[in-house]
């Protein structure tokens, strides 16, 4: 009998720590002003794994520019207000309730009062003022520094009292409050010492002791392994709670592998050793869903993703470049009629069909069916046609020689590459597709293959290339985040990229009409400038579009409110509401 | 002859009369796309149907499924020999469109299945084949001839050309030749042709293996030039060049043959590994790197065997010139003894 007990006592002691791991929860006090998330359940306990592609390179929020970096600074951060995942819309953070003035130029927001960092020092509006110093600071470069400047003038932070800031924007600025989302807000205490030593940039660096660093999201770093694993645990002072008045996160711990390749996530998911995967490609949904009857994941397909695929030519000057081979092709590329020609004879049912398994949608504009708030419907959506594509053509003086191949009205035979990035199986699949679709009209296509740096560099550096296959947006659904791709000065103005003047009569107006939208504030006359742009860019096709994947994502049976979102992060944004479920929970989902 | 090496050797002849043959043996386009058949599986062959047994076999078409192909029972296709198809050049030259097996359109026969675009497997490995056999076989040839030079050369003059030539040989022997490749490869232009790639690629293959039969023809050389006969010739006085090429190289014949035997299958297996990491001859033209290189993608690997075919190909290609090599190496030994 004493042997029971003892064995049950060893037992205990030996599962204790993973009961008892990460810190536990504060219970909420009532000078705190928390955030209830009213439609949430769950409870404590657990630890989650999750696959990444690549180690962070740094903690800090403010030079972040890498996506891992961010997925991971994103959980031990908090925004002021911040835009719901599930519902696309702005909502109330760090700051309980926000005012805008009349004329949309000055926003003042009431913060939570009583809420703690994660290491136990209060927040207020020195912290608030703080941060945006941070960011506005052109020493520190950080990347969100641009979205706070307007026409050159910074926006300011004044502090009203300990929990009300006002900012006050030179110009109106339509959804400024969306701004706020990605900005994350800094603990004063910890930061401004270095920051006035001038040692800002190099701290919270991978190097940097957990306890060195302090957030207001839902985790805080407890370990960092390098090339292996970083380990955040709760924050026991979070600012939300549940509907029972829990105070959030559930999860003791959240683990960040690092593992590799999107193959290399599934097959450590498939061996139980992670728990989620944050963005599937269509095959490997596929496999997976293949094995649910075994494994019981629960795998979620969220419709068409944000981000649009598209073949862009190379329209760029290339006057003061020794590229003449190019230079010549660019007769053809700046031909509105051939890359019409192009666009009817690319069968993008084909490509949704074989690229995305049918898990994803055909795109004929910059927006797509994800983002319903500013889809433009009265876009057309022709089919394919080689027949048009021969006519349009032809109307353009192009021939066709004995052998059938493509000649332009100077007779040189039409003959180009698509580079294109080789890590990206299914770009690659495209370009193979195109390159067959394509040849039905006699032009020569070849397919490049490079390795990404090289693509890029090609692409905003050197201009080295004929046309390439790739792939923006996928931030936010606002049309603000797309001002740098349309805008003639934009730096993401791919087809013709350091546009000192606009190149063409459409360039300007859609200028003109970029630049409306972001200072109209009424919904309904922004959608009607924009619409515009999508009609512009539709019928003048810079970028031919192609194809827009799924958001798709996956995770094991026992998580509970895993609700993916469309908008990046996908899975994590909630992480302060995912919990594990005990096996009798999770057998009772299926 | 000793009976192994000649099922051997009529083997070989059988795999490259094949690779001859293929746009006669294979049944489509390598590069035609059908893309309502992505991924499908190998076609079943039927022998039996509701009315009876047949002796000709038939084939179904295939209907892609929410989760896999199914056969559409309601039209039967039976297979056919000497049929018209794709229009190909027999060895290059003689335009035809007949093939050797086939079934009528719009049936479809895909012995070993299809890849990602719907292209027919077995029509690609044999096109790939002749990719990838001709790269090994010629940077073979560029390989031995430059071998054969240098070593003869190094071996018969001795003295400061041989140091010279060997000290090189030792450089090229001690190359990671991979990596050297895979470094050759991204200084080339991007977009080059399907025909330049290939020649680039086994110029370069061939030019770094040289050192190996170099070093081996030296060796039999520097035996040779004092043999008796040799020294004979030369107090005839026979010109170096007649001596090497009368007296010399014949000794080295049969070095050489066995040395090829050797170097093909690695040197197919060098454009393989390119092509495999996208180096080597690009879409849509076929070889066997290139085709494996879907594999890379977990999905594929794990879902789709039948595009291993090109792995099978190299292997069974390998293992006939190995045993090969062997036979011709042990019959070395046996004459030398």
């Amino acid at each position: 009998m004493k042997f029971t007990v003892r064995l049950a006592l060893l037992v205990c002691l030996i599962a204790m720590p993973s009961f008892a791991s990460g810190s536990s929860p504060e219970k909420p006090n009532p000078a705190e002003e928390l955030f209830r998330a009213d439609q949430t359940s769950g409870h404590y306990g657990g630890n989650l794994s999750i696959g990444g592609r690549a180690e962070p390179k740094t903690f800090n929020p403010v030079i972040a520019t890498d996506a891992v970096s961010r997925e991971i600074n994103g959980r031990m951060m908090a925004d002021l207000i911040e835009i719901n995942r599930a519902s696309q819309q702005t909502e109330p953070a760090l700051a309980k309730s926000w005012k805008i003035s009349p004329d949309g130029r000055t926003f003042t927001l009431q913060l939570r009062k009583g809420i703690r960092f994660s290491d136990g020092q209060a927040f207020d509006a020195d912290d608030v003022v703080f941060s945006f110093g941070l960011y506005l600071d052109e020493n520190v470069d950080a990347p969100q520094r641009d979205l706070l400047v307007f026409d050159g003038k910074p926006l300011t932070v004044t502090k009203v009292d300990r929990y009300t800031v006002r900012f006050s924007l030179p110009r109106p600025y339509a959804s400024a409050e969306r701004l706020f989302d990605g900005l994350a807000m800094l603990p004063k205490h910890l930061l401004e010492k270095p920051y006035r030593e001038g040692k800002f940039v190099e701290t919270w660096s991978l190097n940097a002791a957990p306890s060195e660093i302090a957030g207001l999201g839902p985790f805080r770093l407890k370990q960092f392994v390098p090339g292996q694993r970083a380990v955040l645990e709760r924050n026991p002072y979070y600012w939300k709670m549940d509907s029972k008045n829990q105070r959030l996160p559930y999860l003791d711990e959240i683990t960040f592998l690092f593992v590799g390749t999107e193959d290399a996530q599934v097959m450590r998911f498939e061996a139980g050793e992670t728990s989620m995967i944050s963005r599937l490609s269509s095959e490997n949904y596929n496999l997976l869903a293949h094995e649910r009857d075994r494994t019981h994941a629960q795998l979620v397909d969220m419709g068409p993703s944000l981000e649009y695929n598209f073949l862009l030519f190379n329209q760029n000057d290339l006057s003061d470049k020794k590229l003449d081979g190019i230079a010549r092709k660019q007769k053809w590329f700046r031909e509105l009629t051939f890359r019409q020609a192009v666009s009817a004879a690319i069968d993008r049912d084909s490509i949704v069909r074989m690229v995305y398994g049918t898990r994803g949608v055909a795109l004929w504009g910059n927006v797509g069916p994800g983002n319903k708030l500013w889809l433009n419907n009265a876009i057309p959506h022709p089919q394919r046609s080689l027949e048009s594509a021969r006519n349009l053509l032809k109307s353009a003086g192009f021939s066709w020689n004995q052998a059938g191949e493509l000649l332009d009205p100077a007779g040189a035979e039409v003959e180009f590459s698509i580079i294109t990035n080789s890590s990206n199986a299914q770009r690659m699949k495209m370009a193979t597709l195109l390159q067959d679709d394509l040849s039905h009209l006699g032009m020569q296509v070849h397919v490049v293959p490079l390795e990404f740096r090289a693509l890029i560099d090609r692409v905003f550096q050197s201009f080295d290339y004929d046309a390439a296959i790739m792939g923006l947006g996928g931030g936010d659904a606002d049309p603000n985040p797309e001002m740098n791709v349309w805008i003639s000065s934009g730096t993401s103005h791919l087809w013709h990229l350091h546009e000192t003047e606009p190149a063409t009569a459409w360039e300007r107006e859609v200028d003109g009409l970029m630049q409306q939208q972001m200072i109209t504030l009424d919904y309904g006359k922004r959608k009607q400038l924009y619409d515009r742009v999508q009609e512009l860019i539709a019928q003048q096709l810079p970028f031919i579009f192609l194809a827009t994947p799924n958001i798709l994502a996956v995770a094991d049976p026992r998580v509970g409110n895993f609700h993916p979102a469309s908008l990046d992060p996908y899975t994590l944004w909630n992480a302060d509401e995912l919990y594990i479920r005990t096996p009798m929970e999770s057998a009772g989902v299926r | 002859m000793n009976r192994k090496a000649s099922i051997l050797i009529l083997a070989l002849a059988a795999l490259h009369l094949a690779l001859l043959f293929t746009g006669f043996l294979a049944p489509s386009d390598p590069i035609a796309q059908d893309r309502d058949l992505p991924y499908a599986p190998p076609t079943r062959l039927h022998f039996r149907d509701t009315s009876g047994w047949h002796l000709r076999p038939f084939v179904y078409a295939l209907q892609p499924g929410p989760d896999a192909y199914t056969e559409d029972r309601s039209q039967s296709f039976p297979v056919r020999l000497m049929v018209r198809g794709n229009k190909y050049k027999l060895l290059g030259l003689v335009p035809l469109d007949w093939h050797l097996f086939g079934v009528d359109q719009p049936g479809k026969i895909a012995v070993l299945g299809t890849d990602e675009f719907g292209r027919d497997e077995f029509s690609r490995v044999l096109y790939g084949g002749q990719i990838s056999v001709a790269a090994g076989i010629l940077a073979t040839l560029v390989a031995l001839t430059a071998g054969a030079t240098f070593g003869v050369v190094a071996g018969y003059y001795g003295w400061i050309v041989d140091e010279s030539l060997m000290g090189a040989m030792e450089l090229f022997l001690c190359l990671p030749w991979l990596y050297f490749l895979l470094g050759v490869r991204a200084f080339l232009p991007l977009h080059l042709s399907a025909i330049r790639t290939f020649f680039l690629l086994t110029a370069v293959i061939g030019l770094i293996g040289w050192a190996r039969p170099a070093r081996l023809v030296r060796g039999i050389v520097l035996t040779a030039r004092t043999r008796n006969y040799v020294l004979a010739a030369k107090g005839f006085g026979g010109s170096d060049f007649y001596l090497m090429r009368r007296h010399i190289l014949p000794e080295v014949r049969s070095v050489l043959v066995a040395q090829a035997a050797l170097l093909v299958p690695r040197y197919i297996a060098a454009e393989v590994t390119l092509s495999f990491f996208g180096l080597g001859v690009n879409e849509p033209t076929a070889s066997w790197g290139n085709m494996l290189s879907v594999l890379q993608r977990y999905s594929v690997l794990v879902s789709y065997q039948w595009l291993l075919a090109p792995a099978v190909a190299l292997v069974i290609t390998s293992v006939i010139y190995g045993l090969l090599a062997d036979a011709l190496l042990s019959r070395l030994k046996f004459q030398s003894t």
